[in-house]
């Protein structure tokens, strides 16, 4: 189970997510939060996965897709303070030269143009 | 399950909840072989990917269709087997998602994330068709011969 909860600093939007994103129902949680929050105007958003220890196949490919959809909607997203087997996935995949990884909440918000 | 047990086999059905059922049974064995919690994790995911690519790729999410999940105890490792019902296919034919062209794309990294995760992996056509997934982990310490998984 996957659940994030949505704060604003400016007119950043991170969220801070805890659970697996797994196929199922977390990839399809962050599938529509991110559509959500592109929905209702936002485009800097960051990714909070502190406390995401678990991320599958469908996990990244949802990632992916939500990348996709922020960047088609002129907005930017960052991921933020990953664990170590998120970031280890994220760089077998090499994901990691694709996204946008902080490690500082302050930098990740300085971090947009 | 006893760590000495030699063979184990359950048919899924193409289900959503097969992948975590499958994924607990693995690591359920693989702890009481005396894998490393690492190892365990590493086991588990892949096998989470076999299954959620026989359950999405191969039975094309047909409730008819049935998967066969095969665990295989030696004193030196483990080897899982993942049987799906679909029209099987070749590895070399699955696109690489570590090259460029493919970094975006959404689905495609399964494979790849088992053959990361175990020591051999492999792709045959299965007994009666389908695709049959192979992966084997071997036991840190089964050099040495002080496997956890020797008989008692």
């Amino acid at each position: 189970m996957l659940q994030g909860t949505c704060r604003e600093i400016g007119e950043i939007v991170i969220v801070d997510f805890s659970g697996k994103i797994t196929l199922g129902e977390g990839s399809s949680t962050l599938r529509h939060t991110i559509r959500d929050l592109i929905d209702r105007g936002h485009r800097k958003i960051v990714l909070n996965l502190f406390d995401v220890d678990y991320i599958d196949s469908s996990g990244i490919g949802e990632l992916v897709s939500g990348y996709t959809t922020v960047r088609n909607a002129e907005g930017d997203m960052k991921l933020l303070h990953l664990t170590k087997r998120v970031h280890d996935l994220l760089q077998i995949t090499r994901l990691f030269t694709v996204f946008d990884v902080r490690s500082d909440e302050d930098e990740a918000i300085r971090s947009f143009k | 399950m006893a760590a000495n047990s030699q063979r184990v086999e359950v048919t899924l059905e193409t289900l959503l909840e097969s992948v975590d059922l499958a994924e607990s049974i693995v690591m359920r064995i693989a702890e009481a072989a005396g894998f490393s919690e690492e190892d365990i994790h590493k086991i588990g995911m892949a096998v989470r990917e076999g299954v959620i690519n026989a359950y999405n790729y191969g039975n094309q999410q047909n409730r008819a269709k049935k998967i066969g999940l095969t665990i295989e105890m030696s004193p030196q490792s483990m080897t899982v087997r993942v049987l799906d019902q679909g029209k099987g296919f070749e590895l070399h034919e699955v696109p690489d998602p570590l090259a460029e062209e493919n970094l975006l794309r959404t689905s495609g990294r399964g494979l790849f994330l088992m053959r990361a995760f175990m020591d051999d992996f492999s792709v045959r056509p299965g007994p009666e068709g389908g695709a049959e997934l192979v992966m084997v982990k071997r036991l840190p310490d089964a050099v040495s011969g002080n496997g956890a998984a020797q008989p008692e």
